[in-house]
């Protein structure tokens, strides 16, 4: 098992009506690092996500994560075999606390049924203060602890951001995938989500990155890989691919290089 | 420490004894047909329960949830009427309106869950409507359902030989049939809060409530939000099936004119009134709207009094007030007349809540 | 014949889903009331006018498409407008509750009885290409073809019709690009209602009369037929209301037939149900086309 990539993608493929979004995308995420996804917008990131984390299915390839495949599973079960994410736009669930939205994560962890919670049952109890407990760990860990019993709708843009993080790694997984986690971040906050990535990678864990902040890109990631408009162009070490000429190349026809978007 | 929740305790035992007093209390005071009323608040109360688990909890519109309630009613009125000569046992037959109804519930859901919600409103609408098309058609050739005359003397619950039709005599008091079905109400209705307001505290009920707040990271949360919408659905039903079962029982009579649209939609105000999701709202809600057309029979006389004659039908301002109160509380109330509070985990007390919002 | 009458209130479902994602349910309600308001117009217009019939039902229809316009454009000022940033829910709440407000005020303003439509055209039937239409059904149809493509004439070929299509795509972007987006939400709320009072004029006629409840299983009707020819589609509407029409009046015909007897005709009212249950389940998309399954 630790020999095989933790993320293995084989000629992935999608359309979307006469668009061809993804055309044939292979790459490997190695194990314990944090793998950058970077490309100008529209190259086909956030659809390479989706279709990885089984919320759009492909047209063509397939996807091994830690050697098992997991194309064509629904979104539950990719989470279920190990593959949580982030969205690029926040997506919690603004009613609930913060600390219920990590219990959400914790949900294929626990086994009480109907019966079990309305009975409340000794099983179901002990089940329920030990999700109360791990979902603290896991705000604390974040850095959101003092925040629990705020409703998440009312948090700050960062603290909203750190609490969706800590409701993915509620999840248990092996593979942690951001959707663009400093979008919208102020400088100080940026800070603080680098320091948090990689001391999850620390962890163990691997963390797939889309980000736009070429800065935090090159300055965390292990390695790199680089779409353009449906195409992997160039993968590698960070100081590799930025002076790879196609991506130059790339990033000339939109933004430049090092300027985010 | 001692004494807030000794306050508590006494609390809680007066509010037992009003509960139980309560039919006493309003037969005297306000008069029996008023009992009759507090009896099908409680009935209500636990249809408005079930579809509260479907539309307050997992965010799903369910506009024919009557259908559910008329096939615990019938399944009650053909098992234990002349109608078939059967009688079977209520205790036999309770079980079996919430099983048929939940069962009914997830033929309806399996294949229209996966919709987008509007699509479920309209399926379920249909659907409530057609139930009623079948009840009132199933007379010919073979008689089911005998049509829109309904089913008629069906026998009313027993419980260890005793009747519930005819007063009791219990240490020289006399207690009334409605007396003894609002205690039978109140039990089941009680039954209904408990599992409603245990399961919003669960691991399944967090995950129908992030179905409602977004269903896209429910499912990233590793939620199977198809099984658990489906769940909700026959849940939701079969309290209508049992709240149906005991409306048999309790009217005598059922025809497919009492599981229209209408009732549908009072249901679903009692919910969305009351507040969506929060059980002691939809209490309140029922409560409300039950009692609302009874109110509204004294704008007969008022409006004689003030105008010289009836100019709008009480009984026709019902549906009316219903549909405004939709409106209205949709825009300027979402969460209904009495919200459910955001609920402090005992647990996250440990760190101070509502700390300064850093980071910023 | 009802095919026609579905199609044009599909449009109003699909044109008012396809700008603002919201299933108006109230649209049935708003064909109900103009069939009534054209009751009372020719009531009213008739004694005093002594118009002759075909006049008079012309004048009964424009104040029926009027009084509609002026219902669609309030419903959608007063009760979508403030809800158009609320979560789905409540708009879908606000929609029905909107639908028994109507209908309830219309039961209060026409009384429960049904109101007979009076005969203002020539009935006698007649002999066209071997078929024995009536002169109603044959206006009938001939209406609904020139309201559809006039429809399509403002859709396709007109600023209006292109600003229209832009908001359907994307509101923000229609905005960005100096699109006013409310008003083009008026006018979608007009146009629909507009065919709505065509809508109810006719299905009056047709069956020679009209009451407060008309809206409802005739809403849910034409909204199937939306939904069959692809909500959001304005060809699929007008198929999908014509395929609805054939299907409900074979069904009818034959489901005698076909259950040996055990069902009979009054459960024409299950097949369009049926129909939406099964589109739904099979072809999410339509006839026509696009996607109703939730998107990731």
């Amino acid at each position: 098992m630790s020999t095989s990539p933790a993320l293995h993608l084989d000629d992935i493929a999608r359309a979307f009506g006469g668009v061809q979004a993804l055309s044939g995308v292979s790459l490997s995420v190695p194990a314990g690092c944090i793998y950058g996804l970077i490309g100008p917008n529209g190259a086909g990131k956030t659809t390479l996500f989706n279709v990885v984390t089984g919320f759009v299915a492909a047209d063509r390839g397939r996807c091994l994560l830690h050697g098992l495949p997991i194309t064509g599973l629904s979104v539950h079960e990719v989470t279920a075999r190990g593959l949580a994410r982030t969205f690029q736009n926040i997506r919690l669930f603004g009613e609930m606390t913060a600390l219920e939205n990590v219990m959400v994560g914790l949900h294929r962890q626990g086994r009480a049924g109907v019966l079990a919670s309305v009975l409340r049952t000794a099983a179901a109890r002990r089940e329920q203060a030990g999700f109360v407990e791990r979902a603290m760990a896991l705000l604390d860990r974040v850095g959101a602890g003092a925040q629990a019993s705020r409703r998440a709708g009312t948090l700050a843009y960062g603290l909203q951001r750190r609490v969706e993080i800590a409701r993915a790694l509620a999840t248990g997984p092996r593979v942690l995938a951001l959707d663009e986690p400093a979008a919208g971040m102020n400088a100080s906050e940026t800070d603080g989500l680098r320091e948090l990535i990689a001391s999850l990678r620390n962890d163990g864990l691997t963390v797939l990155l889309i980000e736009h902040d070429m800065r935090l890109v090159m300055g965390l990631c292990d390695r790199v890989a680089v779409l353009d408009r449906g195409r992997l162009i160039a993968e590698g070490p960070p100081a590799a691919v930025r002076t790879d000429p196609a991506v130059i190349e790339a990033y000339l026809g939109h933004a430049p290089v090092g300027e985010g978007h | 420490m001692r004494d807030p929740r000794r306050l508590r305790l006494v609390g809680l035992a007066l509010g037992l004894l009003a509960l139980l007093l309560a039919p006493f209390l309003v037969d005297a005071l306000l008069g029996r047909a008023w009992v009759r009323v507090l009896d099908l608040v409680l009935l209500y109360a636990m249809l408005a329960l079930g579809l509260n688990i479907v539309v307050g909890y997992a965010g799903l519109l369910d506009l024919g949830f009557v259908a559910f309630f008329a096939v615990g009613a019938y399944l009650y009125a053909l098992c234990a009427s002349p109608h078939f000569g059967l009688h079977l046992p209520f205790w036999l037959l309770l079980p079996a309106a919430a099983l048929l109804a939940a069962g009914v519930g997830v033929l309806l859901g399996a294949p229209t869950l996966r919709l987008r919600g509007d699509y479920l409103a309209i399926v379920t609408l249909g659907f409530g409507e057609i139930i009623r098309i079948f009840l009132n058609n199933l007379n010919a050739p073979v008689n089911l359902t005998n049509g829109p005359q309904g089913i008629t003397m069906i026998r009313p619950i027993e419980i260890a030989g005793v009747s519930m039709a005819r007063p009791v005599e219990l240490a020289g008091l006399t207690v009334p049939s409605l007396h003894l079905y609002y205690y039978l109400f109140l039990g089941f209705a009680a039954l209904a809060l408990v599992v409603s307001s245990r399961l919003e505290d669960s691991r399944i009920g967090r995950a129908w409530i992030a179905i409602r707040e977004d269903e896209v990271a429910a499912r990233a949360c590793g939620v199977n939000t198809r099984d658990l919408k489906l769940l909700a659905f026959a849940l939701g039903a079969s309290f209508g099936g049992v709240a149906g079962a005991l409306y048999a029982s309790f009217q005598g009579f059922v025809s497919p004119e009492s599981f229209g649209l209408t009732e549908s939609v009072m249901i679903l105000c009692m919910v969305v009134l009351g507040g969506m999701g929060h059980v002691r709202g939809v209490v309140l809600g029922a409560a409300l709207l039950v009692a609302l057309p009874e109110a509204l029979r004294y704008t007969g006389p008022l409006q004689r009094a003030l105008l010289g004659s009836v100019y709008i039908e009480p009984s026709d301002l019902r549906l009316l007030l219903f549909g405004l109160a939709l409106v209205l509380v949709a825009r300027w109330r979402p969460a209904g007349l009495w919200p459910s509070p955001v609920r402090r985990r005992e647990l996250a007390e440990r760190h101070a809540p509502g700390g300064p919002e850093s980071a910023q | 014949m009802l095919g026609s009458i579905y199609a044009l209130v599909a449009l109003g479902y699909t044109m008012v889903y396809g700008i603002l994602g919201l299933i108006n349910f109230a649209h049935g309600e708003v064909v109900m009331v103009g069939a009534l308001v054209a009751i009372t117009a020719i009531g009213v217009l008739g004694p005093a006018t002594g118009l002759p019939g075909p006049l008079l039902l012309l004048v009964a229809l424009g104040v029926s498409v009027l009084a509609c316009m002026l219902l669609g454009a309030l419903l959608e000022r007063v009760a979508y407008r403030p809800l158009r940033e609320a979560p789905r829910l409540t708009a879908l709440i606000t929609a029905i509750g909107m639908s028994i407000v109507i209908q309830n005020l219309a039961m209060l303003a026409w009384g429960r009885q049904y109101l007979s439509f009076p005969a203002l055209l020539p009935n006698e039937p007649m002999i066209l290409l071997g078929a024995t239409v009536t002169g109603t059904q044959l206006i009938i149809v001939a209406l609904t073809a020139l309201a559809m493509v006039v429809l399509m004439g403002l859709v396709n070929r007109t600023r209006l019709g292109r600003a229209m299509r832009a908001t359907a795509q994307s509101p923000a972007l229609a905005s960005l690009m100096g699109v006013n987006v409310d008003r083009i939400v008026v006018v979608t709320f007009l146009v629909g209602s507009a065919l709505a009072a065509l809508a109810g004029v006719m299905v009056a006629g047709y069956y020679g009369q009209a009451h407060y409840h008309m809206g409802f299983m005739l809403g849910l009707k034409a909204f199937t037929a939306a939904v069959l020819g692809g909500i959001g589609n304005i060809p699929g509407a007008m198929v999908g209301g014509l395929a609805l029409g054939v299907i409900e009046s074979l069904g009818a015909g034959y489901i005698g037939a076909l259950t040996g007897g055990f069902l009979g005709s009054h459960y024409q009212d299950v097949f369009a149900f049926a129909v939406l249950v099964l589109v739904l389940v099979f072809r999410p998309s339509g006839l026509l086309g696009e996607r109703v399954a939730d998107r990731a």
